[in-house]
């Protein structure tokens, strides 16, 4: 299998502005390209896109729009973790040698179709997501005690790691108070604990090894994959842990030899505080049942390493390119260049996203 | 209009079975997940079993697993202490866009 690296990346301005998909992803693109050196039309092989939205054949029209021919284009769709799902495809192409470089480009509106599972029958009428949060949050809340005020120091810590990130939907500071004052949506789940649909396009530009020197002196690894669907109706999971991420980790860290005590910096899927501390437990990066203190240590030290760039709660939540932005934020983090929101020499990136009440799961290890 | 949401409109909540391999289908489905055999259709057994609860708005929403593998979603009444593990009845079902579920204790 061939050597595959992140050699560029771009983020837009996350917003609430009603644009068509493919100006998103030109957007994107074009910054892309901007910030890449060297890069031209003719060396990309693959154009992959990534989002929910309703149009189709998105992934030519981008190509045909931004002057690029490629061998393989096509959208991936997989709700939330759309992106981190065509960023392995990507990667596949790239490691079976059917490509040397790939551009996966992902965005969505704020009106997304993806943001609710029409499918799953097993919600009855409680299909929006506050409905299965809410059940998350009580089930931790019984099982580990977690309380109130450490879900609220989730969104504060995010919400202040954003004011750092241009490219934040709303970047504003909160006090644990004002979450937990926020406004009530459930018992278990205020307005503050959740992550914001809205418009943006991130994109990512992988290559394999004999090709990302021309790009860059800085080349970020993909070490470790791994993915799981443990099924797409919420109700067969188990309600206080994401055995698609526990099994997911799993196989990341055996692919990249590598374990969770030496993860230097993570985004990981806080579509709601709950969805945070139970990663981080599922991920092994916090004891199970004592995230919520983990989180309170890293807000009172003001240790960035888990979402620096504001993670779905402080960034937002545009569906198709959460996940490209994920990965993009752990590279810029491993080639030291996040500025204000940069961890310390951080050695071995991660990367987690989910779908559907994290029915589905994917973890990626990135590394210099 | 699938059987199981049909069956649901008139107020019956049924799953779906497969005879050949003796086990119960859920999410409901014409086909077996194990054997891709075609399933039959029979009313759930009741009572369930409370696995979670939460509210909006005043009303109380709930997680009620059957027979020890369904779980479904579903509004929840005359509940005045909610207990996990409680034993739990349906009120009323039906269809309307979506599956509807009323569940009070049994």
């Amino acid at each position: 299998m061939n050597k595959v690296a992140v050699i560029g990346y771009s983020d837009t301005k996350f917003s609430s502005d009603d644009i068509p998909i493919e100006s998103s992803m030109i957007a994107a693109v074009k910054l892309l390209f901007e910030q890449t050196p060297n890069l031209g039309q003719k060396d990309i092989d693959v154009v992959l896109t990534s989002t929910n939205d309703n149009k189709k054949y998105l992934a030519p029209i981008v190509s045909e729009l931004s002057g690029i021919a490629p061998k393989i284009s096509h959208n991936v769709e997989n709700l939330c973790s759309s992106g981190t799902n065509a960023t392995v495809s990507a990667f596949s192409y790239i490691a079976s040698g059917l490509a040397d470089v790939a551009l996966v480009v992902g965005a969505e509106r704020f009106d997304s179709p993806g943001q609710v599972l029409q499918w799953d029958d097993s919600r009855g009428e409680f299909k929006h997501p506050i409905f299965w949060a809410s059940m998350f949050t009580k089930a931790h809340k019984r099982k580990f005690g977690t309380t109130d005020e450490q879900l609220a120091l989730v969104s504060a810590k995010n919400h202040r790691n954003a004011l750092d990130n241009p490219t934040a939907y709303n970047p504003k500071k909160y006090t644990v108070e004002e979450i937990m004052n926020s406004k009530k949506l459930t018992d278990d789940l205020r307005l503050l604990d959740c992550s914001r649909p809205c418009t943006g396009s991130s994109a990512i530009l992988l290559a394999s090894e004999k090709t990302a020197k021309k790009f860059t002196d800085m080349p970020i690894w993909i070490s470790g994959i791994g993915q799981k669907t443990t099924s797409a109706s919420f109700t067969k999971n188990d309600l206080t842990s994401i055995e698609s991420t526990k099994i997911a980790s799993q196989g990341a860290f055996i692919m990249s030899k590598t374990s969770p005590e030496k993860i230097d910096v993570a985004e990981i899927h806080d579509a709601f505080t709950i969805c945070e501390l139970m990663v981080l437990e599922d991920l092994g990066i916090a004891p199970r049942g004592k995230a919520g203190q983990f989180v309170s240590d890293l807000y009172n030290t003001n240790n960035k390493k888990i979402n620096p760039r504001g993670g779905l709660i402080g960034a937002g939540h545009p569906l198709g390119a959460t996940g490209i932005a994920q990965v993009a934020e752990i590279t810029r983090q491993l080639q030291g260049k996040s500025g204000k929101r940069q961890t310390e020499n951080p050695k071995i990136g991660l990367v987690q996203n989910m779908s559907a009440a994290a029915t589905s799961s994917t973890v990626l290890v990135l590394e210099p | 209009m699938s059987v199981f949401e049909a069956e649901l409109k008139n107020g019956r909540f049924v799953i779906s079975e497969c005879p050949r391999c003796q086990k119960v289908i859920w999410p409901p489905s014409e086909f077996c997940t194990h054997c891709f055999g075609n399933t039959v259709w029979r009313t759930v057994n009741e009572p369930g079993t409370l696995v979670e609860y939460s509210s909006k708005d005043g009303k109380m929403f709930c997680m009620v697993e059957f027979e020890n593998s369904i779980r479904v979603m579903g509004s929840l009444h005359d509940n005045k202490s909610p207990a996990v593990g409680q034993k739990i009845k349906i009120s009323s079902c039906g269809f309307d866009k979506y599956p509807q579920f009323a569940f009070s204790p049994a």
